[in-house]
């Protein structure tokens, strides 16, 4: 006996064709915002729990993601994508899956592509090490993926640990075939991130969206 | 460690996977890479086959994806032990997910056959099906007989999922029967004999 699923009765509705690349959404777009209780920006002095990005950037990233028919969207949770992945959780529309390890995401995204869904991976640059053999799959196969990359180890670091791969990161990508375009200016995230989907899903190839240290803030341990 | 699973007589592959896929209808089939992928296609190989050729550790979460796009079609991993073993940790991001529409079944002939079949883990004890039942997967067993086999493809097209089988098979290396290795075409033809001819126009 099947017990029913919500998300199977979600329709799928096709998004209406556009010239151009659109300019951050208006307003009143925006679904309304949830109550995430106290979120503070500081990037010069943050705690640990004041590590999310502004609700804003979220929002118009989850209505993105809506506008250009995204179902699954898969993490490893970070900090900085911490109320995007609330607004997917809570998107009766999309699948949000809880990864053990960044690579499933690829693959996740191989079996979504050959069932019809289009998936994005969010995901911290430490991450984007996990991942490399199983990037060779989207070139070999021509499958898309956008990842939304949060940076680590390139502004105000206090994580020795986090500095390789953060610095690796974009290069890494690139050596696998992937579109890589960094936002390191607030206004840049929503249309890079426009654009990398709409390369990926139009030319069948992977993207990434490298989103700098500097927009979210350094962890600094309190120290 | 002398259990059962160690001691009786193995499955010959060959004829696991076309029980397995005997009748399949509108089953849905990833094939990890190696020789999970000769035996699905020594069995027939099919438009709605994507047997891979890398990827190692990915076939369980593309079953995940695929499930996921498609929770009317019933979804098929079918991997070897090695491959299995290399992606543990999506038996656990299939448990939290729990797709009622996904089966992982991996032929485990202890071995990693396409490297020169050294021991795999599972060779020295390590119980998959276990691990299967402990992330969450709604059944998970370790199969030793055809008997078994032929319940376990019911349980594909019919059960409620996730499920999970572990399936002893003997570790001799058979004729290789080698499916398309051209990635974009595997993935087109799936595309297109699952979702139509529109399937390069969809937006």
């Amino acid at each position: 006996m099947q017990p029913p699923d919500a998300f199977r009765h979600i329709p799928r509705v096709a998004p209406a064709f556009t010239f151009v690349l659109s300019p951050a959404l208006a307003p009143t777009a925006l679904p309304p915002a949830p109550d995430y209780g106290p979120i503070a920006l500081s990037p010069k002095r943050a705690s640990f729990a004041d590590l999310v990005m502004p609700v804003h950037w979220s929002q118009e990233l989850h209505a993105l993601l809506r506008q250009q028919n995204v179902r699954q969207v898969s993490f490893v949770p970070d900090a900085g994508h911490t109320a995007l992945i609330r607004l997917c959780e809570a998107d009766g529309g999309m699948r949000a899956v809880r990864l053990t390890t960044e690579e499933e995401g690829v693959a996740l995204a191989v079996g979504a592509w050959l069932g019809g869904d289009k998936s994005v991976l969010l995901m911290q640059s430490s991450g984007v090490g996990n991942c490399i053999n199983m990037l060779s799959m989207l070139s070999v196969c021509q499958i898309p993926l956008t990842m939304l990359v949060t940076m680590r180890g390139d502004w105000a670091e206090f994580n020795p640990w986090q500095v390789p791969m953060g610095h690796a990161a974009q290069a890494v990508l690139e050596e696998m075939g992937v579109l890589v375009n960094r936002a390191d200016r607030e206004e840049d995230i929503l249309p890079l991130a426009e654009g990398a989907l709409r390369i990926s899903y139009n030319t069948l190839r992977p993207t990434a969206v490298l989103i700098g240290q500097r927009l979210l803030g350094a962890k600094t341990f309190d120290q | 460690m002398a259990t059962a699973a160690n001691t009786t007589p193995k499955l010959e592959r060959r004829a696991v996977v076309r029980t397995l896929l005997a009748e399949r209808g509108t089953l849905l089939v990833i094939a990890g890479l190696g020789a999970p992928a000769w035996d699905a296609t020594e069995a027939g190989d099919h438009p709605l086959n994507f047997p891979l050729w890398g990827g190692m550790g990915g076939a369980a979460a593309m079953g995940l994806g695929l499930a996921l796009a498609q929770p009317d079609r019933r979804v098929l991993v079918l991997t070897g032990d090695g491959e299995l073993l290399m992606g543990m940790g999506s038996l656990a991001t299939i448990g939290v997910q729990r797709p009622h529409n996904l089966s992982v079944v991996v032929l485990d002939n202890e071995h990693y056959g396409e490297t020169g079949m050294q021991p795999s883990h599972t060779k020295f004890g390590i119980d998959l099906a276990a691990s299967a039942k402990a992330c969450g997967f709604a059944a998970a067993s370790v199969v030793t007989s055809m008997q078994q086999v032929t319940a376990l493809r019911d349980d594909i097209h019919r059960a409620a999922g996730p499920l999970f089988a572990q399936v002893k098979i003997a570790a001799d290396k058979l004729a290789l029967v080698l499916p398309p290795r051209d990635g974009t075409h595997l993935k087109n033809r799936f595309r297109e004999a699952l979702l139509g001819p529109d399937a390069h126009f969809r937006r």
